[in-house]
């Protein structure tokens, strides 16, 4: 039964990690793209927003699936 | 603990688990009182609360609009008028940007997709254990109000996005010209197995990605509500910062139920308007 935990932290971090990194790129490239093209800004926004919540919907399942594992599966 | 189960891993899934309405092991038809009634029952089974809650907020969506339209003024719009006016605009602003082709049908559809979901995403924010435990309190065994923490709801709506995009190919390209889309796309015609794969497994992702994304959200932004009231148990100092807990996830929750209904309705436009592409030659 421990390794569920070792698997819910796995799940946990490494999606952390992957959605870390796409967030960083998505949001340097946005500043570049607001520096070079100020008046863009509300469109940019707008995409921005919306690529953000897909790259965000993994680390969250990945979340939500690891706790379950941690408090109702093993606890 | 408002269902007086004694121990964590109980009230979890006591608040994961549906109002099933099917075939009971000794052969009548009726409500499944535990979780391992629901277990049995298998396919031929119906989740009473999700339908009941999805198609309510639905009727709720409907009647609200529908009296802002009936009542609508070209003057200084009223409150109400002037929100509506605002959410439709947003949709038509959105729909236009990305939908280029002429079918009426399809604004509507994402202005429905969007407000519709968004109402559903909005039952997360009810503390979760009002309505279950008032439930309980009434007799009914289990509660689950947010419509979409239940696949079966997000896989139905992005099903039906799917038929409507089927539709509109075969529609648009004739059914010849969709199985030639399938058939003959990336690598030419006499690679067809080959390309049938490829483009199935694109056009089945679609419907799969847009239902589990929605649902992958909303389970696991259900789940921390869940173990955030967990802590409410653990004595006052536990409760307290399960308070500020409980506020600071909702506030941020607020973004993510109306960015996921928005990220569902655009992507539901997108592949509609991929369904209008008539195939260029590459």
């Amino acid at each position: 039964m421990e390794l569920v935990y070792l698997a819910a932290s796995l799940m946990m971090g490494l999606g952390a990690i992957g959605a870390a990194i796409g967030v960083g790129i998505l949001g340097g490239k946005f500043m570049e793209g607001v520096a070079r093209q100020p008046e863009l800004l509300p469109m940019l926004r707008t995409q921005l927003f919306i690529i953000l919540g897909l790259v965000d919907a993994v680390p969250m399942i990945a979340v939500g699936i690891s706790l379950y594992l941690i408090f109702a599966l093993a606890g | 603990m408002a269902s007086g189960t004694d121990n964590s891993a109980e009230y979890i899934s006591h608040h994961l688990t549906n109002l099933v309405y099917g075939r009971l092991p000794d052969g009548t038809w009726g409500i499944a009182q535990t979780a391992v009634e629901v277990d049995a029952m298998g396919f031929m089974s119906i989740n009473v609360d999700s339908m009941i809650w999805s198609t309510g907020l639905g009727m709720i969506f409907l009647l609200m609009f529908g009296m802002a339209a009936r009542k609508a003024t070209a003057g200084i719009p009223p409150g109400w008028q002037n929100f509506v006016e605002m959410v439709v605009e947003f949709i038509d602003d959105n729909v236009r940007s990305i939908f280029t082709y002429s079918n009426t049908m399809i604004a509507p559809l994402a202005l429905t997709i969007f407000v519709w979901v968004f109402l559903m995403n909005l039952m997360d924010l009810v503390p979760v254990d009002w309505i279950p435990s008032l439930a309980y309190a009434a007799g009914i065994p289990y509660m689950k109000i947010v419509p979409t923490t239940d696949p079966n709801i997000t896989l139905g709506l992005a099903l039906g996005v799917f038929l409507l995009v089927i539709y509109f190919s075969i529609a648009r390209k004739g059914l010849g010209g969709f199985l030639g889309e399938l058939l003959f796309h990336p690598f030419g015609k006499w690679a067809a197995p080959v390309n049938l794969v490829l483009e199935g497994v694109t056009l089945l992702a679609k419907p799969i990605s847009l239902g589990l994304r929605l649902f992958g959200n909303l389970y696991a932004g259900e789940m921390i509500f869940i173990l955030i009231a967990l802590m409410y148990t653990g004595g006052l100092v536990l409760g307290i910062f399960g308070g500020v807990l409980q506020w600071a996830w909702a506030v941020f929750h607020v973004l993510i139920i109306t960015l996921q209904a928005g990220i569902f309705a655009v992507l539901a436009v997108v592949y509609l308007a991929q369904a209008h592409d008539v195939e260029s030659e590459h």
